[in-house]
């Protein structure tokens, strides 16, 4: 109750602190939201903290003379919990921009404090296209990758290169359907039909009576509109029903590196998925991936690398402002292209989206291999204005006309 | 009597007083999240307590109520006062269905049949389409309670949850005291003694069930206004959980206990949220901790220093099953209270 | 709001591939039935830690193979030996305690417990899974006809059904089954008789939780090596046991398989439904027969 006491005291002051065009509290303070200990904290967790960390190291630890700190919290997938967590630290704890949050419903429950609170929310982990679209917010970027991209990514160039017939497994909640609704109509727009589609509860274990039904279906593609351990649960027992074996693909269309890593190259090879980022793409990506690799032991996620790029973004905002009030610095941001490690000329859209290339990548058979985190290789390349072109009017208020 | 009935004015009072200044010197947000749970708990309590049944599933009830009270409120704009009514009918509804069901067999059965149709509305509350799935329902407004009072500020809201609270908090020492309550006490000591009294005591079962569910139905209302937000987690096995931990803490069948439970667990949530999941195996340590040495809880081991060779509550050893007591393993005298 | 019903019924060679595969997600919910309904019945306690104990076969396995090398069949023995040891432990330190009170407490303690292992590997291991192979003798697959069986699959099936059924066995027609039952009946008279009770129950609690570890061992190669495992699956084998009926172990095994089955063919028709269909059946059976469809009404 002490820790409560004083908390709430230096509440009470802070709040007779008056908003100012200066960086409030003489501190930027960022706070990386995520996954911790479970489903995605692979993913993000604590790595994103450290590409956070080192944003601001290679930052230079302040900006414009004001020290740069960092907190972070574990939201466990929660709505209640992410949005609770966000309010008090934006009152009580003069946080200015929280990163990362993974899990869609989270990420919209702490978008909508933010914009209340008209401070910055920086995201890198979640996947949802309404973010941008209809529930945007002024102080918003989503920066790594969404739902559109994903849709656009894998659905277009897998039909291309021959894949014209599709069966869905979807999650069926929310996500899935979106995930799946999306890249159906991508898929019919290049010409593919869908054969059938069936809807499997949330963390289902075992997969098997669907994935017999899409065997049955004899479609080209057994397009997964699944997350984490749901995808991970079909793509080991696919290998188990040799559907791969029978002549059927997978198109994983979330999927992930730490996915692939628990899956092993046995069961996962290849499986075609689309990501922002993969750290043995260029000289770049293994620069900056080595010094991930040599702190956290494990090659990084595109999401810790989009936290990385969008704090180092963030923090060059507020240097040519001088301001870190939310609406100024994400103005500034949207005006500034992004070149980083991971992206090049970048662009956020006034809707908050940041327009970045994305890649298609197969997972390598193990004897492709070189060695441990050696998965991918690249299929293609998909520029940013196509992967992210909505496929009809944009929703959010923020765009004009 | 007058006595112990002049002290617990007196407390009252101290306590209302502590309420009313608390926001000036706590967190609001937290305290009102407390005040929600305290709610959920005292109701839950009037089951376990009061009847001696354990219900593993009144997370359904809690959750249901948040859902519905988010949805009208935000989609159909019904004022606050509304949707807490509308959330509390469909818990006590709900509570009328899974009571029915449940009543039908006794003690460890009850439980896991609760904890089954909990679990039946989680898979429910996770597809249907208004429920927003793993979203959840959120920028849930406050509205204007009445049509006047602007609930959007922490303060106003704060004092509303706290109202509501003692409302609630009011009805079930009323019920306890009444002789309603006399009766469901009676039914918990000795079920067949009440049935040759002439009782029914299904009925009177299933009452106490559908009061329970439905006052916990208001606390998941409010806590769904309080943080503008209805989600899965309301609704999730955990909750139910909770909500028994909080009552195991605080002390079985007193009537300060679940509050108590229910501020000590919301704190401890709060302030060690950075642990992640030690939480859940602190929260694990602290279950078998009470069961096997603090079954009476703080306010139990309260009450029996305060009144001295009182018997202490707790679920009582021989009537929470209706039946005999656990058939003693050993050759340990059989029947022992 | 009816385009949820696959009106077409797929044809007969499909629906038997259906069927088998829901019978081997039926032999899971038997395993771990039957080792509730054997700790129930001697020792009247719900023993909530169950799911847990079978996500620590599991674990064990993975742990075995990753750290010491030893294989499937290795852990197939040894995981229930350690875990059952860990349950023998809990018995003793724990559950001794309380057998004198209210069944409940049994119940909130076992629940707790669940709450302390599912924590601790939580923060050790996060929510993902653990990889975990097949084992290469049982890899790869048979082609029936009708469908592409696994032949882990065609294993499990085999096994469990031996497993349950040499447990039913030993416990209604042997010796020491009989022992076991008369002490659930009359612990006093039968310590008279000079059998060690005590000592017996510990083994059967002991027993029961082996059973899980089994089950978990047995569940590692096809679903995932996950902290959550156990509590994604138990309160549905709670379901399978009301419905089953709380004192038989017959009760558990059919029902157990027969739940497996229905769930299989719900996923062909309704496959949003196919979590919740065996808490629907749970409910009916409420109605009807509350003791459960083998159980004795108390």
């Amino acid at each position: 109750m002490k820790t409560a006491f004083a908390t709430a005291v230096v509440a009470f002051l802070a709040l007779t602190v008056p908003a100012s065009a200066e960086i409030s509290g003489d501190v930027v303070k960022i706070g990386v939201l995520n996954d911790m200990s479970s489903l995605y904290a692979d993913i993000s967790g604590p790595g994103s903290v450290e590409a956070a960390r080192m944003a601001i190291a290679d930052f230079g630890g302040a900006v414009n003379g004001k020290k740069i700190e960092l907190i972070s919290a574990d939201h466990q997938n929660k709505p209640d919990i992410g949005s609770a967590i966000a309010t008090q630290w934006f009152d009580n704890d003069g946080v200015d921009v929280v990163v990362d949050v993974p899990t869609s419903s989270v990420a919209l429950a702490v978008q909508e404090v933010a914009r209340n609170k008209g401070k910055v929310f920086l995201i890198s982990g979640a996947a949802a296209s309404d973010l941008t679209g209809k529930a945007c917010s002024p102080t918003s970027v989503h920066w790594t990758y969404d739902t559109v991209a994903l849709a656009n990514g894998t659905g277009s160039a897998v039909v291309k290169a021959g894949g014209d017939t599709w069966f869905f497994i979807t999650a069926d909640y929310a996500f899935g359907h979106a995930l799946e609704r999306d890249t159906a109509k991508v898929v019919e727009d290049n010409g593919g039909k869908i054969l059938g589609k069936v809807r499997a509860p949330l963390n289902t274990a075992d997969f098997s009576s669907f994935l017999l039904q899409a065997q049955s279906s004899k479609a080209k593609i057994i397009g997964l509109a699944n997350a984490g351990g749901d995808t991970i649960n079909s793509i080991k027992q696919a290998a188990e029903f040799g559907i791969v074996e029978g002549g059927q693909k997978l198109a994983g269309l979330l999927v992930f590196i730490t996915d692939v890593n628990s899956l092993g190259l046995q069961t996962a090879n290849g499986l075609q998925l689309t990501e922002a980022f993969y750290w043995d793409q260029n000289d770049e990506t293994r620069a900056w991936s080595k010094r991930f690799f040599e702190k956290m032991k494990r090659q990084p996620s595109m999401v810790q690398a989009g936290v990385y790029g969008s704090v180092m973004h963030y923090l060059a905002a507020i240097k040519a402002t001088g301001s870190d009030d939310g609406p100024t610095v994400v103005k500034q941001m949207k005006a500034t292209p992004v070149n980083d490690f991971m992206t090049k000329n970048g662009k956020i859209r006034d809707d908050g989206r940041l327009v970045r290339d994305m890649y298609l990548f197969e997972v390598k058979k193990p004897s492709e291999s070189k060695g441990p985190w050696d998965y991918y290789k690249q299929i293609a390349v998909i520029p940013g204005d196509e992967a992210f072109k909505l496929p009809g009017p944009s929703q959010c208020p923020l765009v004009k006309g | 009597m007058a006595e112990s009935g002049r002290w617990k004015w007196v407390l009252a009072t101290i306590l209302v007083a502590l309420a009313l200044a608390a926001p000036f010197i706590l967190y609001p947000v937290f305290i009102m999240e407390a005040l929600c749970f305290a709610l959920f708990a005292c109701a839950f309590n009037l089951l376990i307590g009061y009847v001696g049944l354990l219900s593993f599933g009144h997370a359904a009830f809690f959750g249901s109520a948040a859902y519905i009270t988010a949805h009208t409120v935000k989609v159909w704009g019904l004022p606050p006062e509304l949707g807490i009514l509308a959330g509390a009918a469909v818990a006590a509804l709900l509570g009328t269905v899974f009571g029915w069901l449940a009543i039908r067999r006794q003690g460890i059965y009850f439980a896991m049949i609760t904890l089954a149709l909990a679990q039946m509305v989680y898979f429910v509350a996770l597809q249907a389409r208004f429920t927003g799935g793993e979203d959840g329902i959120q920028a849930v407004p406050r509205g204007k309670l009445l049509g006047v009072v602007d609930l959007g500020g922490t303060l106003t809201m704060y004092y509303f949850v706290l109202a509501i609270f003692l409302i609630g908090f009011a009805v079930i020492v009323r019920a306890v005291h009444s002789p309603f309550g006399q009766v469901i006490k009676a039914i918990r000591e000795n079920e067949p003694r009440a049935v040759s009294l002439g009782y029914d005591a299904d009925r009177y079962k299933l009452l106490a069930f559908i009061l329970s569910a439905g006052l916990s139905g208001v606390a998941g209302s409010l806590k769904s206004l309080v943080f503008q937000l209805a989600s899965l987690t309301d609704v999730q096995w955990t909750m139910s959980g909770e909500v028994v931990l909080m009552t195991l803490v605080g002390g079985l069948g007193t009537v300060l206990g679940p509050v108590v439970g229910a501020f000590l667990l919301t704190a401890m949530q709060h302030y060690f949220a950075q642990l992640g999941s030690w939480v859940t195996v602190v929260q694990g340590v602290i279950f078998v901790f009470c069961v096997l040495v603090f079954r009476r809880g703080i306010v139990g081991v309260i009450a029996s220093y305060a009144a001295g060779s009182r018997n202490p509550p707790g679920i009582s050893e021989t009537a929470a099953t209706g039946a005999k007591p656990a058939e003693p393993r050993t050759a340990a005298a059989p029947g022992a209270p | 709001m009816f385009d949820w019903l696959h009106l077409t019924i797929p044809p007969a060679p499909a629906m038997f591939a259906q069927l088998l595969v829901g019978l081997i997600n039926g032999a899971f919910y038997a395993m771990l039935s039957l080792g509730l309904a054997v700790i129930f019945g001697l020792l009247n306690i719900i023993n909530f830690t169950h799911g847990a104990q079978y996500m620590l076969g599991a674990f064990c396995a993975w742990f075995l193979l990753n750290t010491l090398g030893l294989g499937y069949w290795s852990a197939l023995i040894l995981a229930p030996i350690v875990v059952g040891v860990v349950g023998i432990l809990i018995e003793r330190l724990l559950l001794r305690h309380i057998y004198g009170l209210d069944h409940l407490y049994g119940l909130l303690l076992t629940f707790g417990l669940a709450l302390i292992i599912e924590g601790v590997f939580r923060q050790q291991f996060g929510s993902s899974g653990q990889p975990y192979a097949i084992p290469p003798e049982l890899q790869g697959g048979r082609n029936l006809g009708f469908m592409f069986l696994p032949n882990y699959r065609a294993w499990v099936i085999v096994a469990s059904l031996v497993l349950c059924l040499t447990t039913w066995f030993t416990i209604e027609r042997t010796r020491l089954g009989a022992y076991l039952r008369a002490a659930t009946e009359n612990p006093v008279l039968v310590q008279a008789f000079g059998i060690n009770v005590p000592r017996m129950i510990t083994l059967t609690y002991g027993a029961g939780v082996a059973l899980a570890a089994l089950a978990g061992v047995m569940a590692a190669p096809i679903y995932q090596v996950s902290p959550l495992m156990g509590s994604n699956i138990i309160i549905t084998v709670f379901a399978v046991v009301v419905i089953g009926g709380m004192g038989s172990i017959l009760g558990a095994i059919v029902s157990g398989f027969a739940l497996g089955l229905v769930e299989g063919l719900t996923k062909v028709f309704y496959p949003e439904a196919s979590n919740t269909v065996i808490f629907v059946i749970m409910a009916l059976v409420l109605l009807v027969k509350p003791a459960g469809f083998f159980g004795r009404a108390s």
